[in-house]
């Protein structure tokens, strides 16, 4: 099948969860469904970066995840669903999330989504090609 | 012989549950999505169904990148809910049908679906929000379960034509069910939203009413779009529509519009309800 990933690249600010994106960040799936128990999430929160070698992770995914960086979590191999268990155990919302991913402050993407959410001018297709 | 009754297409995103359990349903934020419920609540009323049949993703609770099946029906005595780490309550376990189950697997396979069977299963969000909403109160369910998920999370995704074909196999299988159940299909998620990069909170308002529309009185309208179109068109996460697309599939005659609700937004998403009776049933139960 020619171009999975490459018919994606049009979609601007977006990475699609497809296989290259699932081999390079299955270790780092894993540790965030390790989230799910409320041992695990108060074992990470006692200890980060321990924890955080208990998976076979890079060292860039695992200072990524000390970071909250999770645009680069993403561009490392991470799922959104399974990211945001961190978030979750940080005490934070997905909203929260799409604040730090899209780099404005809380309450202006709550405003932006409260206004009818981000708009489809300009975020469809990066070449205006798309039909 | 069994009957569907109808079908029910909703939002399912996690904050519904907090926004239950800290009872803000009548919060300025909440009340215009809640509002949308209670005619809907009244036609289940009328309907009574026994068993839902309910279309939907695990987002990681009983499915991993370990073992990801494309779709996969439950067939357990029952379905419980779990942790999902994101602080969002549990809720009690629901009765599963078995039997009916086992009969829309074999239906299912002698139609070529490969799908795959499981008669352990835990049940998320996109499961037990949608019956919350439906049937409140944190009573026992009202109904049974046949939950079927699809694969909304692991690209390649099945296409929605694949999707609208396996929900027309499972309208056939129930309808051929020897058990005088009263069947409700359900499917949950979308409508457009994205969750993730810096095209989070992304909204396509007339995408979405449009599909709304189309899948009152031209559901077939939408097999003509590939997973990449509904990424663009309704978000990284906005394919779930491609569950509201096989249970409008399941019900094979002319239907009737219930009601429907559509409100901007619920944290990062667009959220919609459908209500569809099925008119053929409507007309067994008159003749």
């Amino acid at each position: 099948m020619k171009g999975y990933n490459e018919a994606f690249q049009d979609i601007p600010g977006t990475v699609v969860f497809d296989a290259t994106q699932s081999r390079l960040g299955y270790h780092l799936n894993q540790f965030c469904m390790s989230l799910m128990k409320a041992d695990n999430r108060a074992a990470f929160k006692a200890g980060e970066r321990a924890y955080l070698e208990r998976w076979p992770m890079t060292e860039e995914q695992r200072q990524a995840v000390l970071d909250r960086d999770y645009n680069r979590m993403i561009a490392l191999g991470g799922n959104i669903y399974f990211l945001a268990k961190i978030g979750a155990t940080d005490g934070f919302s997905f909203q929260n999330l799409a604040s730090k991913m899209t780099g404005v402050p809380e309450d202006e993407y709550k405003a932006m989504m409260v206004a009818g959410g981000r708009p489809i001018e300009g975020n469809r297709s990066k070449t205006g090609k798309a039909k | 012989m069994a009957t569907i009754v109808g079908s029910v297409m909703t939002s399912h995103v996690p904050s519904i549950g907090n926004a239950i359990a800290k009872h803000r349903e009548n919060d300025p934020y909440w009340k215009p999505f809640f509002d949308g419920y209670p005619p809907v609540r009244a036609w289940l009323d009328r309907v009574k169904p026994d068993v839902a049949v309910v279309f939907y993703q695990d987002h990681g609770l009983n499915f991993f990148l370990d073992k990801m099946p494309t779709f996969a029906v439950g067939a357990a005595p029952e379905y419980r809910n779990a942790d999902e780490g994101w602080g969002i309550p549990t809720v009690k376990p629901v009765k599963g049908d078995p039997a009916l189950s086992w009969h829309i697997i074999e239906s299912l396979v002698a139609d070529e679906f490969d799908i795959t069977m499981c008669q352990e299963m835990k049940v998320d969000h996109a499961l037990t929000l949608p019956l919350a909403l439906m049937w409140p109160g944190g009573g026992d369910w009202p109904v049974r379960v046949v939950p079927i998920t699809m694969n909304h999370v692991q690209h390649p995704l099945p296409s929605p034509k694949r999707s609208y074909r396996l929900g027309e196999s499972v309208g056939r299988a129930i309808a051929s069910w020897k058990e005088d159940v009263r069947v409700l299909v359900m499917g949950t998620g979308g409508l457009s939203h994205q969750l993730d990069g810096q095209r989070a909170g992304f909204i396509n308002k007339p995408f979405d009413l449009m599909c709304m529309d189309a899948l009152v009185d031209d559901p077939k309208k939408l097999t003509r779009y590939s997973a990449l179109d509904l990424v663009r068109e309704a978000g990284a996460q906005g394919t779930e529509l491609m569950a509201w697309m096989a249970a409008r599939a399941a019900l094979p005659g002319r239907v009737t519009k219930v009601h429907s609700h559509y409100h901007v937004p619920i944290s990062n998403t667009a959220g919609g309800l459908l209500a569809l009776q099925n008119d053929g049933a409507a007309l067994a139960r008159a003749a």
